[in-house]
């Protein structure tokens, strides 16, 4: 009896192999994936089910209890604001007003198409000690968040020695980076990645 | 002392699994684990659903039969019946279904509100009792006491650790929103740490597994920000000139390794944990970063472009000569390191960035573990047999984690937000 069922349900899996075999479309030497969904649980729904279950103070004391600091609720949150202000002008464009640089790929030059926007920028520091600037650097999106921190504050400081070469002094300057975190554009083309290595010159 | 295990082809099993389920099992269409690999061995196990686990709002066995089957290590057996930890198996009748090991338990409410979750596991085929627990816990860790259930049945079944009770740290990104998140490692139960109108990156917790370093660029730059998860009391521990970044906690959790660029190019330096005593560790004129500690804590593993090009390199934890530890290819980045300290995975630049493992004495060559494209930001599982990492796919991005020999892969989707940046918690919490 019992060897009866194991031959049927054995002779179920050939067929089921066979018709998985007709069906996908999947490699065999492919790993496959298991796909899951998470889902959030809210303290409130773990109150509600604590409560349901008739639990008094369900949280209290759990190992597994995550406190949550939201910043989009205070005022913090809204300190760098204006995100790519700057961002606006054509890429490659170097206008007396600009306020982007923009660089090659893997590249920390600032090329001499930004020499005047460089000087313009450099003239103002230099006639008026009390002004200020941030430059910030930015990364394209290609590799590590980390590594592209870093390409993004080399960007900056190129663009920041270039100022104090022209007369800025270092202390009216600050070389930040955001990485690849705040693109100007969004998209994978080459077109928007140019528009994202970049660094913005911005007053404060 | 493991038991013996019923060997068969996973492989059979997993292309069975995929062509019955949509039949067999409609509503688990969610959930599917699948094995790739001839002569994977799995042990065939019963686990029925534990006495009035209803009565506490999370349905233990679930979880439990979840946790086992996902590990690969497990397959669940025809589980119906009613009986619970104090019951006598028959174990002729589990053998009779093929079941070599049985978990049966209940759940009841303490009188402070508390609930019991209790448990005996079952070696069918011997006859004779493997392990018992009694786990009183509130409801917010009903769900850790489940995992925790798992990871003991895991380990005592198979000598290797499970990793079930563990959290994994990520960032989601919306448009315009940032948000930190915690999830238990089979992705459930997610809360929030953090929301932040600015990005997030870097998450790494500590030690002891109660508190989060990260990058927070909330101030308008990168800032390296220290977070007690439990309270959400968090501090500014690095917010000097210039950026703050990849912070690394030292393996007895008292200072960070992080990257400022306060000094002119992007250096590595260790810093105290209430952020005094900044010490520079490397003097380079290139990119320094992604520092992390060996887990004895004599030495960094980090990033330079010092060649050239960015690799891994290794120096003293103290600072000093550095040596190249990655040279294929010319791009390596984001070191991982396994918990006993002799692999080492990283992101390797090819057409696309891979997720890579080597061992460090130089055994075998590097292997690449994947076959996607974008592979980001490897963290190693406690127990050393998995790692997590942020990839692309499917229209986002998503976290995927994989065995360290890239034979079993599983995908966290996330709908409508990318994920990226998984750091895998400790075992402890």
């Amino acid at each position: 009896m019992k060897m009866a069922t194991r031959t049927s349900s054995l002779a179920a899996l050939v067929a089921a192999v066979v018709l998985a075999g007709c069906g996908s479309t999947v490699k065999l030497d492919e790993t496959p994936v298991e796909t899951r969904t998470p889902t959030a649980v809210s303290a409130s729904a773990r109150g509600a089910a604590g409560a349901a279950a008739g639990g008094t103070a369900a949280g209290a004391g759990a190992q597994s209890q995550v406190a949550t600091v939201d910043l989009n609720r205070s005022a913090a949150g809204g300190a760098a604001g204006g995100s790519a202000a700057g961002a606006a002008g054509s890429a490659g464009a170097a206008s007396l007003l600009g306020r982007v640089v923009y660089f090659d790929f893997d590249s920390f030059v600032v090329k001499d198409d930004y020499r005047a926007l460089i000087e313009n920028h450099a003239r103002q520091l230099a006639a008026n000690k009390s002004r200020r600037m941030v430059i910030e650097g930015h990364a394209d999106e290609r590799g590590g968040a980390e590594y592209n921190l870093a390409l993004g504050q080399k960007r900056a400081e190129a663009v920041s020695k270039s100022l104090q070469l022209l007369g800025a002094t270092e202390s009216q300057l600050e070389a930040v980076s955001f990485g690849k975190e705040r693109p100007a554009v969004e998209g994978n083309d080459e077109a928007a990645m140019a528009r994202n290595r970049r660094a913005e010159l911005k007053d404060r | 002392m493991p038991i013996r295990r019923r060997h068969f082809s996973a492989a059979l099993a997993a292309s069975t699994a995929a062509a019955l389920l949509p039949a067999m099992r409609p509503a688990a269409a969610q959930f599917r684990v699948e094995i790739s690999g001839i002569g994977a061995t799995q042990l065939p196990l019963a686990l029925p659903r534990f006495r009035d686990e209803e009565r506490s709002g999370e349905q233990i066995s679930t979880i439990v039969r979840a946790d086992l089957e996902r590990s690969g290590v497990f397959r669940i057996v025809d589980s119906s019946g009613v009986l619970d930890e104090r019951s006598q198996p028959r174990f002729a009748e589990w053998r009779e279904r093929a079941a070599d090991a049985l978990v049966a338990g209940s759940v009841s409410r303490l009188a402070d509100g508390r609930f019991d979750v209790r448990y005996k596991l079952w070696d069918v085929l011997k006859s004779e009792e493997r392990a018992g627990q009694s786990l009183a816990v509130p409801a917010a860790d009903l769900r850790l006491a489940a995992h925790r259930i798992a990871d003991t049945v895991q380990e005592t079944l198979t000598g290797v650790a499970g990793v079930n009770a563990t959290r994994i740290a990520y960032v989601s990104r919306a448009v315009g929103r940032y948000t930190l998140r915690i999830t238990d490692a089979d992705g459930e139960g997610g809360q929030v740490a953090l929301a932040s109108p600015q990005p997030i990156i870097s998450p790494a917790w500590s030690p002891d597994g109660r508190q989060l370093a990260y990058v927070s660029f909330e101030t308008g730059k990168a800032v390296v920000m220290v977070q007690d998860v439990g309270s959400g009391e968090r501090r500014s521990v690095a917010s000097f000139r210039g950026s703050n970044s990849a912070p690394a906690w030292s393996p007895d959790g008292r200072r960070l390794a992080v990257t400022l660029s306060r000094d002119g190019p992007s250096q590595i330096y260790l810093i105290d944990l209430d952020g005094g005593n900044p010490r520079r560790l490397t003097s380079s004129n290139a990119i320094d970063t992604e520092a992390v500690f060996s887990p004895d804590g004599q030495s960094l593993y980090f990033v330079s472009d010092r060649g050239g090009a960015p690799q891994v390199y290794r120096m003293p934890a103290a600072g000093g000569a550095a040596e190249r530890v990655t040279f294929g290819g010319g791009y390596n980045i984001s070191p991982a390191l396994s918990p006993d300290g002799r692999r080492l995975a990283y992101i390797t630049r090819n057409s696309g960035f891979r997720l890579m493992v080597m061992p460090l004495d130089g055994s075998a060559p590097p292997l690449a573990l994947t076959d996607t494209s974008d592979d980001q930001s490897p963290s190693f599982a406690p127990n050393g047999r998995l790692l997590i990492y942020a990839s692309r796919g499917g229209g986002g991005e998503s976290l995927m984690t994989t065995t360290v020999d890239g034979s079993i892969r599983t995908r966290l989707q996330s709908t409508g937000v990318d994920v990226r940046e998984p750091a895998w918690g400790p075992a402890k919490r």
